[in-house]
């Protein structure tokens, strides 16, 4: 299921630990980084690797909010609504974000464009209102930002 | 030398994020310093130092480090704390953008005052940028044979990786983070046993935040009572204060311990926006108990001071808030946090901060009713200290302090609500 670089780029993270399972978080970065989201069958993969529990592996990607187990939009928006980004108007950029959109917090476009997530702090809060869009920071937001930003996205 | 001037986790030095760089201005000395002590003169002159853990317990670093075994048959770790999820927390990452080489110098003092073999950097998942600048610096640092086999030429060899986590703020509470890193998911352990004897794997572990261990190299270097002088002396050094929310100039702040609370807002946070009032305040993260705006006057940034407000310093994060903000609202933001985070393990944290969000809710919507006030005070007392970890506690204090602050704000909206109903 990995790419040879990626399956590489593990094997050289396993032996860091004396243990195999504490790969687990890496390895399943890595399996989203490639495939977008963690299938069963990703799982599976893992737990023949990593010589673990099926179930053992499902309660890890259900625990952590990072992992997704079904496929998201390509760009996910993660919109930052804690307290010092609520006192800079998170909840209206929220409802500008879905407007251009179309869709609503928790939702991804039919195109499979965006998925739009309200999410806690993401240690931004002196440039906010902030969001995530995949790996990247975009702060002190204002409408127009917002817009240009959206635009640029295919 | 002028006090704000004293600037060595954010000196503002242009590619100080570069080795070459860190070396010219003096980077790694200490850690050859480090080197030629004993591992215990290390431990001692941090003792003697005072530096307090800037995670947000202000625990005493020197006290921490010396519980650990000096000999142990297992292996002894590190943990480096970069998991900077407290809200309205914004400053660790700043070390890690623009001093990543004092961090990792910090870890490589602290490891072999320990000896400690391996330090696992646990940074938040959402950090993938400085997690970038963070696996460049450790290996300049490899390259140039400060972390590795013989550090520095000398007996001592340490490995230092970065493991990174995945959107989960109970993963900063230590213990969580060590299940996290082992590929468990991320519960709280039961106390005691103290990491110092059963940490990672069973095995010794110290775990410190990135601030924590980025002042470690500035006190070996200049000795502890050099480090004594800036701000307070019994929780001295210069702080990262992150200051957010309504004042005109947001930002992180690096000034020492003790600078008036008030200062931090006006002076170096440009004042209120707009020059509205200050309604309140949370002075050190979205966990530490909220002071009214008219009860700040005189108190200072430091652990002492901050406890007789009836508040804690807590990682240093500032909100600010100004004369118009919905209190209500707010604390209701809060109370979602502490639900979404809560791991579910303690049945008054599990339950306890469900009914807190659910409450506050019912509240704004209109929908409260006066009982709902001592029912609220009633569940958050209920948790606090009653649970594994202090995350319920965390999730108490908001709320204990903001209807304790702010009654009449939640009184109003609760009246406001009968009258239209009437
Ligand atoms: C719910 C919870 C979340 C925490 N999150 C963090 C965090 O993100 N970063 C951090 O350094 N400490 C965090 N802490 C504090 C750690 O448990 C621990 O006290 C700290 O890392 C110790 O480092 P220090 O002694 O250097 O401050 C958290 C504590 C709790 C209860
Ligand atoms: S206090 Fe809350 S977060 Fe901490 S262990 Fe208990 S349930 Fe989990
Ligand atoms: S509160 Fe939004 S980034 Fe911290």
């Amino acid at each position: 299921m990995l790419s040879k670089e990626r399956k590489e780029k593990l094997d050289k993270i396993i032996i860091r630990y004396p243990q195999k399972r504490a790969a687990l978080l890496p390895a399943l970065h890595l399996i989203q980084e490639q495939e977008g989201y963690i299938s069963k069958d990703a799982m599976q993969y893992i737990v023949d690797y990593l010589e673990i529990p099926f179930g053992h592996v499902l309660g890890v990607v259900t625990f952590y909010s990072m992992f997704y187990d079904k496929p998201i939009g390509r760009h996910h928006i993660q919109v930052c609504t804690n307290v010092s980004c609520q006192l800079l108007g998170a909840e209206t950029l929220v409802g500008h974000i879905g407007g251009r959109c179309g869709i609503k917090p928790g939702e991804t476009s039919a195109d499979g464009r965006f998925t739009i997530s309200e999410v806690e702090c993401l240690g931004s809060c002196g440039t906010a209102p902030m969001m995530q869009i995949n790996d990247d920071y975009h702060e002190n937001l204002t409408a127009e930002k917002v817009n240009s930003i959206l635009d640029s996205l295919k | 030398m002028n006090e704000t001037e004293i600037k060595y986790l954010l000196p503002g030095i242009p590619g100080l994020h570069e080795i070459d760089v860190y070396e010219k201005e003096g980077g790694y000395g200490a850690l050859r310093k480090a080197l030629g002590m004993k591992a215990g003169e290390v431990i001692e002159e941090v003792k003697k130092s005072n530096l307090r853990g800037r995670g947000g317990a202000c625990f005493p670093t020197g006290l921490k480090w010396s519980f650990m075994p000096k000999s142990s048959e297992k292996p002894k770790y590190l943990c480096v704390n970069a998991d900077e999820g407290e809200p309205g927390t914004f400053k660790d990452r700043e070390i890690l953008e623009q001093n990543p080489h004092l961090l990792i110098e910090g870890v490589l003092i602290a490891s072999y005052a320990m000896g400690i073999k391996t330090a696992y950097v646990y940074i938040r998942g959402e950090y993938v940028k400085w997690m970038n600048i963070l696996e460049r610096a450790i290996a300049e640092a490899y390259e140039k044979g400060y972390i590795g086999k013989n550090v520095g030429g000398s007996k001592y060899s340490v490995d230092i990786f970065v493991h990174r986590g995945a959107g989960a703020y109970i993963c900063g509470e230590e213990s969580s983070l060590m299940n996290s890193l082992e590929g468990e998911r991320g519960y709280p352990r039961v106390r005691p046993p103290f990491p110092a004897q059963y940490g990672l794997w069973g095995c010794p572990t110290t775990i410190n935040n990135v601030e924590t261990l980025a002042n470690v190299p500035v006190i070996i270097k200049n000795g502890a009572d050099w480090y004594l002088k800036i701000g307070n002396e019994k929780h001295p050094g210069t702080l990262l204060y992150g200051v957010s929310g309504h004042v005109n100039n947001p930002g992180v702040f690096e000034l020492p311990t003790d600078v008036l609370l008030t200062d931090l807002i006006n002076r170096y946070a440009g004042g209120m926006r707009d020059n509205k009032k200050i309604k309140a305040v949370i002075p050190g993260g979205s966990s530490t108990p909220i002071l009214r705006g008219d009860s700040i006057e005189g108190v200072r940034m430091n652990a002492d001071s901050l406890k007789e407000a009836g508040s804690s310093i807590g990682t240093g994060g500032v909100v600010v808030m100004d004369e118009d903000t919905d209190i209500p609202l707010v604390l209701e933001r809060i109370a979602r946090f502490y639900h979404h985070e809560s791991c579910g393990q303690c049945t008054p944290c599990r339950e306890g901060t469900g009914w807190m969000e659910k409450i506050i809710k019912r509240i704004n919507c209109g929908g409260g009713t006066m009982k709902d006030l001592d029912m609220l005070m009633n569940v958050a007392n209920n948790i606090e200290g009653n649970t594994i970890c202090a995350l319920g506690d965390a999730a108490a204090w908001p709320v204990q302090s903001a209807l304790r602050h702010f009654r009449d704000e939640f009184e109003e909206k609760i009246k406001n609500a009968e009258t239209v109903a009437a």
